[in-house]
This record gives structure tokens, C-alpha cells and sequence, in this order.
């Protein structure tokens, strides 16, 4: 059966390259890079040349990279640590109502050591606006978080224009850039922000590496205390085989991004006109430009979207959905509903996250299997029965 | 692993007596989007006994496999026998369901007691009619 991974927004796959880099770090070259042996020389070695690649996609000086085990870890670093060591000043938070939940559990963790937090909403795009974040922020706020790019619509923020006001006000701002980070250009300084989270399994490095970047001078509280490793704010041992392969992945994004962007967003392109041409009502998600390259993503009318998730899956294409029976959590994405899109449909999200490797062929195999897929769970649905009812009637 | 046993899959790709029924004797409806699943169960009613039933449900995989297995497990059943069968019963015969799955998407005997209950509420209003 013919095979089409489509969920790149969970993680992206492990180059062979990247896979390469690593497997000395899982071999003869184990050392660790504390020790001042020759064991510990190479991956000590090794970590520079990722830290200096990680700078080098997103503009920054490799001594402001902190490696950490992921993005949530990444955003949790960020938030708390940031928080926590700038209370003193004042002890308010804005952060948005689309946030990772990396973000905003982190912001709830605060607010029970006494701190407040302020949501801004977004638009039915996704889109939050520079102008809610500057009335958030009040004469205590010490702390802006606003992601670069969701990952569940693809909406990319106007991080630059949210920077002019928090740099005019004197509050830290960092950006959860995990869906950004190796996939569209990312600087650090054009976008002028305080602090960023990424992770390599978002752009073919693998699972277990990430980093945040801090810029130089900003003080943060480390949430692992330890050794000195990483300058003293994130101890623990290394993962050097997941951070070189890290590296090189970011090394790799770096020099194919604007031809994996071109080709990533000719096949979006193709889906997202294709699939509402095929399938009636159905709505597209997310915001029509401002959206990431591989990123399409849609709602379903009259069905849900595990079902469709599942009948996809058993005809061998991996996608992912917000509705609430996806979630362990049993409820319906937080982002879609921000958005202000009813429960009823909210529940039918599907979301592509394509690969660099995914062809205009495989949509094609997606618009051949999902119309039958869509057409059965609507002919079982009740709502879509009600749905054609009212309209014959009217 | 897969999340779902294979009866549940079984049931869920081929699910079992999905329709509505013209004129039905009695009709049950629980759930709403919000929680994720809805069903609406269908009953033909004579001599005590689901001659038919038939729903349609809005939901995920198990929400699917629960219909179409408290269904054919009605089907041909006493009313009496039929109101027996349990959220619990249901899960059984299906191989287990994933337990964060258990309460939101097990709502098939409830639907389907409430289309017996709802025939016998029509029953006592004709009777009263006739009477």
C-alpha cells in the first residue's frame, strides 16, 4: 500500500545525513564533553560546530544558545526562568490565546507562585494583533511570549511589529519559533526579540535536541540546577549525538531553505485549492498568506476528525486533527475555538503538515481516498442529515 | 500498538445497520459536539421485540464501533432484554476501548434506552388516545 506521512508538524523524519553526523556520538566517540580527556575533546568539539550551526540559522552569537531536550523544555526555560528572574520588577505576563501549551501551562504554573497573566485574542485568521499586546501590557509586565508560527494553522505572527512595542515599553518578549525554526528564514535580530525557543525534530533533526536562545545579557533562572553545563543554566549531561544532529540539520535548513520553501509551498498550494474543490463545505484554516510553507490545514463540516483521521490512516496517510476526541485531553483545540469556530466544527480539523519530500502525487492520493472517507462518515453523520433536511425544507 | 482492538476497528470501518428508519417507534438522541459525539438511535418496535434498529453518530472511531455494535446486539432482543445491555457490556463485546474513551464515546446503550423509552412513552399517550 502506498505510503504518505503527512503530520511533519509532530515531527519531521531524520535526514540520512543528519543520521550520519550523529551515529559516531552513539559509537566509538561517547564521551562526555565535560571531561578533559580526549574522550571528552571530540564531543566537546562537536557540540561548538552545532552550537555555532544553530547560531548560524538564526542569526545569533553561538554563546547566547542554550541547548535543551525539546521545544516544551525550550518554552518552559523561557517563560519561568525569564519570569521568575525578573520578578523583582514586576510580576505580569502577557502571552496569547494560541499559544503551545508549553507556553501556556507555563504562564498558569506562574500564576500559582503569585504571578498574573494576560491573554491577548487572536482574529478568525490566527492572527494576534500588535495592538491587543500593547494594551495588555501594564506597568508591572515583565514578560511577552508570542509564538512566531502555529503549528496547528500555520499562522504566522507579526512578531517584528509586537517587538516595536515591547521594546518601547522595556518588557522582555520572547517567541516560541519551534514551527519556524528551519523552515522559514528566522533572525533573531530582524525579528528583535529577547529570547527564542526551536527544536530540531521540526526541521529533519531528530527527536530529544532543541534549543533557547537568550540574547546576551538577559537574565534567566535555570529550571535544571546543576553543573555548568551550558554556562550554568541548563545542567545535566549532554545529548551530543541529538545536538550534533541538530546542527546539521540546522546547517542543511540553512543552505535548502528557499528551495525546500518554493517546492513545500507549490504542493500547500496545490491541496489547499484542490481538496475544497473536491469536498464540499468544507473551510480552510489559518490565514490565506501569512502561513507556513508546508502548512495546510482545514475543518470538516457534519463529521469528525479522528474518524477521518483513522480511515486515512488505513489507507496509508498520516495526518493529525484538533478535534476533541483526537486530544487526550478530550477537548477540542484551544487554537480553532480562539479562532471563534463552533465546537461542531472544530471537530472535524484536519491537519497537513507536508514534508520536503512530499509530491504534488500525493496530494493526488490524498484528494483520491478522502472524498469516499468524507462522503461515508457524512451519510452516518446526524448533523449532516439535519444539515440536508433544513436545507430541503428551505 | 494500535490505539483500537480489532472488533473495535472491525466495527468502526464496517459499521453494521447505519441508516434511519421512516416512522420509527421510538427515537433516542444523546451527546452534542461539544464533548465530540452524538448519536441518534433508531427503533422498529412488534410484539415487544427490535424488529430494526438503525442510528446515526457523529464521532470518533469507538463513537462509530459502540453504534454499530449496540446495534446487532439489540437487534431481535425483548425490550426488557435490550434495556440490559451497559456501557460496560458494550465495551466487552468490542475488545476493550481506550480508557480516556470510555465514558465520552460509550454512549450507544444510553441512546439506544432512551428510543425504548421514548416508543414507550408514545405507547401510554396512544393508550391514554384510545382509551
Amino acid at each position: 500500500m502506498k505510503k504518505v506521512y503527512l503530520d511533519n508538524t509532530a515531527t519531521t523524519p531524520v535526514l540520512p545525513e543528519v543520521r550520519y553526523e550523529m551515529l559516531p556520538f552513539l559509537t566509538e566517540s561517547f564521551g562526555n564533553p565535560s571531561c578533559l580527556h580526549e574522550w571528552g575533546d571530540i564531543p566537546r568539539d562537536a557540540m561548538k560546530k552545532a552550537r555555532e550551526q544553530i547560531a548560524g540559522l538564526i542569526g545569533a552569537n553561538p554563546e547566547e544558545i542554550i541547548f535543551t531536550s525539546s521545544g516544551t523544555e525550550s518554552n518552559n526555560m523561557a517563560v519561568k526562568g525569564l519570569a521568575m528572574a525578573q520578578q523583582k520588577k514586576g510580576k505580569h505576563v502577557v502571552v496569547s490565546a494560541i499559544e503551545h501549551f508549553s507556553v501556556l501551562n507555563s504562564a498558569k504554573t506562574l500564576e500559582k507562585m503569585g504571578f498574573e497573566f494576560s491573554m491577548v485574542p487572536v482574529d478568525k485568521y490566527g492572527v494576534v494583533n500588535p495592538e491587543d499586546v500593547r494594551k495588555a501590557i501594564r506597568d508591572d509586565t515583565i514578560l511577552v511570549s508570542i509564538m512566531h508560527a502555529n503549528g496547528e494553522v500555520g499562522t504566522i505572527e507579526p512578531i517584528k511589529e509586537i517587538a516595536q512595542t515591547t521594546k518601547e515599553k522595556g518588557v522582555l518578549f520572547h517567541t516560541d519559533a519551534v514551527a519556524t525554526t528551519g523552515n522559514i528564514p528566522v533572525n533573531v535580530k530582524e525579528l528583535g526579540v529577547d529570547a527564542l525557543s526551536l527544536a530540531g525534530n521540526m526541521f529533519y533533526g531528530p527527536k530529544g535536541a532543541a534549543a533557547l536562545w537568550i540574547k546576551k545579557g538577559t537574565r534567566i533562572l535555570p529550571l535544571l540546577d546543576g553543573g555548568i553545563q551550558e554556562g550554568g543554566r541548563r545542567a545535566g549531561t549532554e545529548n551530543v549525538a541529538g545536538i550534533v544532529g541538530m546542527g546539521k540539520a540546522a546547517e542543511m535548513a540553512r543552505v535548502e531553505m528557499p528551495a525546500r520553501m518554493d517546492k513545500l509551498t507549490k504542493v500547500r498550494d496545490y491541496l489547499i485549492t484542490e481538496l475544497p474543490a473536491k469536498i464540499s463545505h468544507v473551510i480552510v484554516t489559518g490565514h490565506s498568506q501569512n502561513r507556513l510553507p508546508g502548512h495546510a490545514s482545514f475543518c470538516v463540516e457534519f463529521i469528525e476528525g479522528e474518524s477521518m483521521l483513522m480511515l486515512l490512516n488505513a489507507k496509508g496517510v498520516g495526518v493529525t486533527s484538533g478535534s476533541a476526541c483526537t486530544s487526550r485531553a478530550l477537548q477540542a483545540s484551544h487554537v480553532l475555538l480562539a479562532m471563534g469556530l463552533p465546537h461542531e466544527i472544530a471537530q472535524g480539523s484536519l491537519l497537513f503538515g507536508l514534508g520536503i519530500d512530499n509530491t504534488k502525487e500525493d496530494i493526488d492520493y490524498v484528494l483520491e481516498v478522502l472524498p469516499p472517507i468524507v462522503e461515508r462518515l457524512r451519510q452516518m453523520s446526524p448533523l449532516y442529515s439535519k444539515f440536508i433536511k433544513q436545507n430541503k425544507g428551505g | 500498538m494500535p490505539i483500537y482492538s480489532e472488533k473495535v476497528m472491525d466495527h468502526f470501518t464496517n459499521p453494521r445497520n447505519v441508516g434511519e428508519i421512516e416512522n420509527a417507534d421510538g427515537i433516542g438522541e444523546v451527546g452534542n459536539p461539544v464533548c465530540g459525539d452524538m448519536m441518534t438511535f433508531y427503533i422498529k418496535v412488534k410484539d415487544n421485540r427490535l424488529e430494526d434498529v438503525k442510528y446515526k453518530t457523529f464521532g470518533c472511531g469507538a463513537a462509530i464501533a459502540v453504534s454499530s455494535m449496540v446495534s446487532e446486539l439489540a437487534k431481535g432482543k425483548t425490550l426488557e432484554e435490550a434495556m440490559t445491555i451497559t456501557p460496560k457490556s458494550v465495551a466487552e463485546e468490542l475488545q476493550g476501548l481506550p480508557q480516556n474513551k470510555f465514558h465520552c464515546s460509550n454512549l450507544g446503550a444510553q441512546a439506544l434506552h432512551k428510543a425504548i423509552e421514548d416508543y414507550q412513552s408514545k405507547q401510554k399517550v396512544g393508550g391514554q388516545v384510545n382509551g
